[in-house]
């Protein structure tokens, strides 16, 4: 029949999310058909549309819908899903909030976080904080899927989708959006850069934690953090990186002061280089990393810095 | 109020699981299992609610084998009033769970439910958002911070973004994220109270859920080890590997 992947966005911007999601929905069910449901988010529903594999831009512009609530957006799937025998999500925070309403209501379970489609109804998927792959097989009927995005290529640019402007479900009126405050950076995202550098307790204060800001702009890198450096209150939560924050599989990860707690690596260790800064030379973050640098990182951080000046990064 | 707590009975989440041999699951024998750490936050937001007199009773849910009876009286020992076992030794998928604890809140009538956002054995994340859905009452996961109002709950949600404030109309599903608080530790007395408050116990049969798996695990395997690295002496030799790998 078809898949239908629900787009992530924020109105403004449509993530890198949305086309990985895209890819995995393509091993599953063709057409892939992709729902952007937002407010004033015509623009959003244009670049879905160019995203190579889509046959069909569904677009729902109403301002329930402005902030993605779970409620409303359950109502907008569910009235959409007869169509589709596959329907799927990011597991961002957003996908994660929505899709299991919808499968409960469609009364299939749901399968989370798939990192490999083995074959239409057959799927990997980490458990025990990536300790163990579970290799599950879907009964027929519609399937309910959020997608590890790291798993996943993005797919590429070239595709020229009809867009279809549909109408709201009925609104539950159950919740409302109060507020929000989000973290504004000029760095590249979390789960998406090429180079992350993390910090952890080990550097102590979150006046220290500014310590890395000059390598991440060097290295155009995002910042991330371990459980313990948010905890401690260095960052804020969306710097989190492991099991149950942030998964990120960037090609360089750099551990600051980070012990690597089972927790943490759950998050990072699908990264292709994984270079840990450590005191501790017993630390297991060592026995993830190729590359260790033993010692005092307030030496080892400047030293860095320096010698990614000379030559010549900025 | 009455909050309704249901918590999980998990491998402790300090030890190192290790995938059977015959990649039949992993392996349960002699492993140390406690409460699923969210799911101890959400004990510990229900008993401070409590304590702030605004919820009068909190009852925890299990479902699992009987030993989940051991998990039931750590949060009476937290504090929770009562407890409920609904006694299975079948593996339960989140949809059956939700299921289960539905039938629960129509005969418990609670006005707000609280739990882990996910277990750490399965890393689901899906029973509060289902169980939600299944009540058609609205739900405010990866709680933050919690203002319980006169029907209603403004929730501060952990995002990717950063942070969200909604509100919910009560009853709600609420479910805990890392930072919401500190769960506490039980003393010895409240230990030892715990052992009399009272637990009931139930089958999935008698709530009238079918709990028939619907996935099928086909295998648990390892997943790929990393290679051994090597440890660098200076700032500069670390950034020549870099630029030799490619990745700068």
């Amino acid at each position: 029949m078809a898949s239908l992947v629900i787009a992530e966005h924020d109105n403004a911007a449509l993530k890198d999310a949305t086309h990985k999601t895209v890819s995995a929905a393509a091993q599953i069910s063709t057409p892939v058909h992709v729902l952007v449901a937002g407010e004033n988010c015509a623009a959003i529903a244009e670049a879905a549309a160019k995203i190579a594999g889509v046959e069909k831009v569904l677009l729902a512009d109403a301002a329930i819908y402005a902030r993605q609530l779970a409620e409303p957006m359950q109502a907008l799937i569910l009235s959409l899903a007869d169509g589709y025998d596959a329907i799927l999500a990011p597991a961002t925070t957003t996908g994660k909030n929505i899709l299991p309403r919808v499968a409960a209501k469609l009364d299939v379970p749901q399968i989370s976080e798939i990192l490999k489609v083995v074959s239409p109804d057959t799927f990997e998927r980490p458990i025990y904080a990536g300790n163990a792959i579970e290799t599950l097989q879907a009964p027929a009927g519609k399937k309910v899927i959020t997608v590890r995005t790291t798993a996943f290529k993005a797919a590429g640019p070239g595709g020229s989708a009809a867009i279809e402007k549909i109408a709201s479900a009925a609104d539950p009126g159950l919740s409302k959006f109060v507020g929000e405050t989000l973290s504004k950076s000029e760095r590249p995202e979390l789960t998406s850069a090429k180079i992350v550098i993390s910090g952890g307790r080990g550097l102590g204060s979150a006046e220290n934690f500014k310590l890395l800001d000059s390598i991440a702009d060097r290295l155009h890198a995002a910042v991330g953090a371990s459980r313990a450096a948010v905890d401690a209150g260095y960052v804020a939560n969306d710097y989190q990186v492991g099991q149950t924050g942030k998964a990120v599989a960037p090609e360089l990860y750099i551990a600051v002061g980070i012990s690597g707690a089972i927790q943490h690596l759950a998050g990072m260790k699908d990264s292709k280089v994984i270079v840990a800064i450590n005191k501790d030379e017993e630390a297991p973050i060592f026995q993830v990393a190729d590359y260790g640098l033993v010692g005092d990182l307030f030496k080892i951080l400047p030293e860095l810095d320096e010698e990614l000046g000379k030559r010549g990064y900025k | 109020m009455k909050v309704l707590v249901p918590v999980k009975r998990v491998i402790d989440y300090n030890v190192k699981v290790r995938v059977k041999a015959d990649q039949s699951g992993v392996d349960m024998a002699n492993v140390k299992m406690s409460m699923n750490p969210f799911d101890e936050i959400a004990v510990e937001e229900a008993v401070r609610l409590k304590e702030q007199g605004k919820a009068k009773e909190v009852v925890v849910l299990s479902i699992g084998p009987g030993q989940a009876t051991e998990t039931i009286r750590t949060a009476l020992a937290m504090g929770a009033d009562r407890g409920i076992l609904v006694k299975t030794d079948q593996t339960v998928e989140p949809l059956a769970v939700a299921k289960i604890i539905k039938a629960v809140v129509e005969s418990e009538k609670p006005d707000f439910v609280i739990t882990g956002k996910q277990a750490i054995d399965d890393d689901a994340n899906q029973v509060g958002q289902m169980l939600a859905a299944l009540l058609d009452w609205p739900q405010a996961t990866f709680a933050h911070a919690l203002e319980l109002g006169d029907g209603n709950a403004k929730v501060t949600r952990e995002i990717d973004g950063g942070l969200q404030v909604v509100d919910v109309k009560l009853p709600a599903v609420m479910t805990t994220d890392l930072r919401l608080n500190q769960p506490r530790y039980a003393s010895l007395p409240n230990i030892m109270k715990a052992k009399k408050k009272p637990i009931d116990e139930k089958s999935p049969a008698d709530l009238g859920v079918d709990i028939t798996p619907r996935l099928k695990v086909l295998k648990v395997s390892e997943p790929p080890k990393r290679g051994g690295g090597v440890k660098v002496a200076s700032a500069s030799e670390l950034l020549d590997r870099l630029k030799a790998d490619g990745v700068l």
